[in-house]
């Protein structure tokens, strides 16, 4: 049994699969829940699979068709690839959940099929492990990320969308004008042979400026966040909750892996370049979250400020490099999981009471208590408050920052998580009060409040499961090579 | 199998599960959410005497559970957490009593249960803390768990209470979170170590020390309402007289200052603390709460926000007790945690009884009320009492001890603060005593509900009847085995200084 388990290629099954499903939802409509159902389900079993023979066997390579590196696909997952696609699989699982309740008629038929690619093209960018298929990934994604916030189709959703649309290629060009250049100076797009290969000299500078351009943008660190809180803000809530959670940490990722491997011995200016703009992004989005009259709008800009977070750590990680990624991977998936919750509790307050504006909050929160419950859940980690994911996060980040006596960057952080409070609790105080309600109330599904709930719940609970999923991030010691940097 | 990890685990279960699954239930389950709610305090008190018995014999409860890769949560029973643990399991039975008759009929009540077990659970992890951050977990839970008790009842002051209560707090809990950290990365270690765990920290790192110092008792100060970080205190009272009542006798404020008592003693040693120079000024600080605390009740005229400055005031006691450095002060300190706790809770939950019964919530409205309710205001005068420090209530025990502890740590100084309080406590209980007692009462009550020939409903008044009994008994029977004072006897001799 075991044996027959350990030989299937998992990585392939996790790419197929939801292409597979993808399609059978766009050619039968009809079976479109019941194939998103199935898939999600099967993805999230085939990324345990796959963790299995990370932990048997370490570092998974897989050449496609059994053509090798320089001319095939090479499929490879590390620690933090898995880390990644078990997130986005138990994320996708809980909006999946979520999207069999919220979804009908035109809208549902639109929906699935979208989603399933998304999936397809998330998981692909995970496991890629070359450049140039990272390119692809970056763009597919784009693509079906851009088609499904403008599914509403009214005016504020096709601007946003339009918007997204051109930010996203323009991102995804200057990236792959970074792939070109690396390509025609060292001969190849695997990363493994670059890293050894690039040495300093103006090609890699220049392909280094576009390519972190590039990802910066589709990232949306401050000041290149512009695009983000209309295009989260304007679609349906799962769909937001798909962008916020998911596919800003795909680019991110992708900068990541080209800091830690091709990049590692040459970005020491950048990295400064990359904590102050972190910084200004916490301060200047949480503050603008804070302003905001829209509960959507206020969860989208949290994601601007939370985003600044993931940069704080390439200044701190010349001095402790394992534990400051590990915390930077560990703030990435905490926020993935409450964000989520966050934005289809939104959802749900936005689909009870017929609006999202916050001054009229207390018609709905104090009607919707699991979703309030979840709405708090998640904010405790994105507050950075223990015991959450967030905490541990944050915790060992401020541990860097203090040892290499940055305090500037623990102020930074400090402050971002009182004003985190203080959009949270904005938002929360309305749960008590008693208002009377002035409309009709719609029906929310029972399966639309538990999923929020249970993805929020997610979000503390990682606040007690650190010791292993570091440790599960360390196969393979994907930020090990830091440890060498002069 | 050893079960004695488990203990201090099930004493958390025993208020968190009730609480989660109080969540979840219908506004009308009365019987069940009343059954689950004394299930739990009830089990909790017995887990806490077995506790209590097992530590008194020498036994360690501690359960360990690994939170980072070099970091582990603690749960640990030593003497000085069983000291807070076990009033807040006795206060949390009454008060839940007292709740249940409070509330009858009111809205929104497994809300309100569901955070008045997480409040407790809380509060139990404050206390079982063995390690700093654990108790930073748990005071952090119990500002997010009190926080909708104090907004329970909506209302515009509620809100605006409920938000300054946050405003303190959290930017408590930052400060306390940074001085955390920061004591980390140069001790690498943060469990609470009879004598402190800094002993053998190099000269070049004092100033750090100073500043972490500072921090801590900062984020600490907070809660357990240090002027000028008592601001929000005084607005809280807008909540329902239960959680007043807890929130001034065990959870909040308590825990606030149960910290003061790890940081100084446990974490940074007493002895080293004094040689940091750091003691004096947290003495200063009490002292000058103490005195205004004391001041600012004297011109109230709601009674809930006169107790509230005389909370301000009477908790810093404890505070005070810590930062005199001596083993005589500390006890004194030591026990005014617990006996603060029983006359606090009684002259809340009295002024609760007249706020229901009668609808008084004025001093001035509250001539005469003694002939109305002779057991509620027989409880009230005996809180009075030991708040003002009058023999044989409990009160009386800690200011004897905090005044001995002073002389022979040779600061007179604190003689004076202790008997400007007293008098100043004085001068507006007795006052008020005097017009419940002896003035004639109205015609009719503001909003007078009638109990047949009981002057209020059993729930509400057993429950101040036997914490003013305990308060009493605390005073006079101070020399027997298990009294609080035994056992702060106890906790300095085997935590705090060498024998």
């Amino acid at each position: 049994m075991v044996g027959v388990f350990g030989d299937i290629p998992w990585a392939v099954v996790l790419i197929l699969l939801p292409l597979t499903g993808g399609m059978i939802c766009f050619l039968w409509p009809g079976m479109a829940k019941l194939a998103g159902a199935v898939t999600a389900i099967a993805v999230s079993l085939s990324v345990a699979g796959l963790g299995c023979q990370l932990l048997a066997h370490g570092v998974y390579h897989h050449a496609v068709g059994g053509w090798g590196a320089p001319l095939g696909i090479d499929l490879t997952a590390d620690g933090l690839s898995l880390l990644m696609l078990a997130t986005t699989a138990l994320v996708g699982l809980g909006i999946t959940v979520y999207s069999l309740a919220y979804f009908h008629g035109e809208d549902m038929v639109r929906f699935w099929p979208l989603w399933l690619f998304l999936l397809a093209a998330l998981n692909a960018l995970f496991l890629a492990a070359d450049i140039f298929n990272l390119y692809v990934t970056l763009e597919l994604i784009g693509l079906a990320a851009v088609a499904l916030a403008a599914m509403p189709g009214g005016r504020d959703a096709l601007s946003g969308a339009m918007r997204y649309l051109l930010t996203t290629l323009l991102g995804s060009l200057a990236y792959l004008f970074g792939v070109a250049l690396l390509y025609h100076g060292f001969g190849s797009a695997d990363i493994a042979i670059l890293a050894v290969r690039v040495e300093s000299s103006a090609v890699v500078w220049a392909a280094l400026g576009l390519m972190g351009a590039g990802l910066l943008l589709k990232t949306a660190l401050f000041p290149l966040h512009f695009w983000l809180p209309p295009a989260h803000a304007s679609a349906p809530a799962p769909v937001s909750a798909l962008l916020s959670a998911l596919v800003v940490k795909a680019s991110f990722y992708i900068l990541l892996r080209l800091w830690l491997t091709i990049f590692n011995s040459l970005a020491g200016e950048v990295d400064e370049l990359f904590g102050l703009l972190g910084a200004a992004a916490i301060i200047w989005g949480s503050i603008q979250a804070l302003r905001q009259p829209r509960l959507k709008l206020l969860v989208a800009y949290s994601t601007v400020a939370q985003i600044g977070y993931l940069f704080i750590a390439f200044p701190l990680a010349a001095g402790a490099a394992a534990s400051v990624w590990g915390a930077t991977a560990y703030l990435a998936i905490s926020h993935a999981l409450a964000k989520a919750a966050m934005f289809l509790a939104a959802g749900n307050l936005l689909h009870f009471g017929g609006h999202d504006r916050i001054i009229d909050m207390d018609r709905v929160v104090q009607r919707l208590p699991l979703t309030a419950g979840a709405f708090a859940l998640a904010g405790v980690s994105i507050m950075g408050l223990p015991p959450s994911g967030g905490f541990i996060g944050k915790w060992l980040l401020l541990e860097a920052a203090v040892i290499q006596g940055r305090w500037d960057l623990a102020a930074v952080m400090i402050l971002g998580g009182l004003l985190a409070a203080a959009y949270v609790f904005k938002v929360l105080g309305y749960a008590f009060t008693a208002a009377s309600v002035s409309h009709e109330p719609q029906f929310v599904s029972a399966r639309m409040e538990w999923s929020a709930l249970l993805l929020a719940s997610g979000a503390i609970l990682l606040g007690f499961l650190a010791p292993s999923v570091l440790s599960l991030v360390d196969i393979g010691s994907p930020f090990g090579i830091m440890e060498v940097r002069p | 199998m050893n079960l004695d990890p488990w203990v201090p685990i099930l004493v958390i279960a025993s208020s968190l599960l009730p609480g989660l699954i109080i969540f979840s239930l219908a506004e009308n389950s009365v019987r069940l959410r009343t059954g689950l709610n004394l299930t739990g305090a009830l089990l909790n008190l017995v887990l806490v005497g077995w506790m209590l018995w097992g530590v008194y014999l020498g036994h360690r409860y501690e359960a360990r559970l690994a939170l980072l890769p070099d970091l582990e949560l603690v749960l640990l029973a030593d003497t000085l957490s069983l000291l807070f643990i076990t009033l807040s399991a006795v206060l949390w039975l009454v008060t839940t009593v007292y709740a249940i008759g409070y509330l009858k009929g009111s809205p929104h009540r497994s809300r309100f249960f569901g955070f008045f077990s997480l409040c407790v659970t809380s509060t139990a992890g404050v206390s079982l803390a063995g390690n700093l951050i654990t108790f930073l977990l748990f005071y952090e839970l119990l500002t997010l768990a009190t926080y909708p008790l104090i907004m329970h009842h909506g209302t515009e002051v509620a809100r605006r209470a409920g938000r300054s209560y946050l405003v303190y707090t959290i930017f408590g809990g930052a400060l306390l979170l940074l001085g955390t950290v920061w004591l980390y990365t140069l001790t690498g270690t943060l469990e609470f170590t009879p004598r402190g765990l800094l002993n053998g920290m190099g000269e070049e790192h004092r100033p750090a020390l100073r500043a972490i110092f500072a921090l801590l008792i900062a984020g600490l100060g907070v809660k357990a309402a240090l002027v000028p970080l008592h601001g929000w205190l005084p607005q809280a009272m807008v909540a329902p007289a239960p959680v007043s009542a807890l929130l001034h006798a065990v959870a909040v404020v308590k825990a606030g200052a149960f910290g003061i008592v790890r940081i100084v003693y446990e974490v940074f040693g007493v002895e080293f603390a004094a040689g940091l120079g750091v003691t004096a000024p947290l003495a200063w600080l009490a002292a000058t709460t103490i005195i205004y605390g004391s001041l600012r009740a004297l011109f109230q005229d709601d009674l809930k926000r006169m107790l509230a400055f005389s909370t301000v005031s009477q908790v810093s006691y404890i505070t005070l007790g810590v930062a005199i450095v001596g083993p005589v002060a500390t006890i004194g300190g030591m026990v005014h945690l617990v006996h603060q706790g029983f006359m606090k809770i009684t002259l809340f939950l009295c002024a609760g009884n007249l706020a229901e019964t009668l609808g008084v919530h004025k001093i001035s409205e509250m001539n005469g009320v003694g002939r109305r309710m002779p057991w509620t205001m027989a409880a009230f005068t005996v809180g009075a009492f030991g708040m003002i420090g009058a023999p044989p209530v409990a009160g009386f025990i800690s200011k004897w001890y905090l005044g001995l502890g002073a002389l022979e740590a040779g600061q007179g100084w604190v003689i004076f603060v202790l008997a400007g309080s007293s008098l100043l406590t004085a001068s507006y209980f007795l006052p008020v005593l005097h017009a419940v007692w002896f003035r004639e009462p109205p015609v009719c009550w503001p909003k007078e509900h009638h109990f047949g020939l009981r002057e209020t409903a059993w729930a509400l008044l057993l429950p101040p009847l036997a914490t003013a009994v305990m308060a009493l008994g605390a005073g006079l029977l101070a020399a027997m085995p298990f009294s609080p004072l035994n056992w702060a006897k106890l906790i300095a001799a085997r935590e705090f200084y060498l024998p």
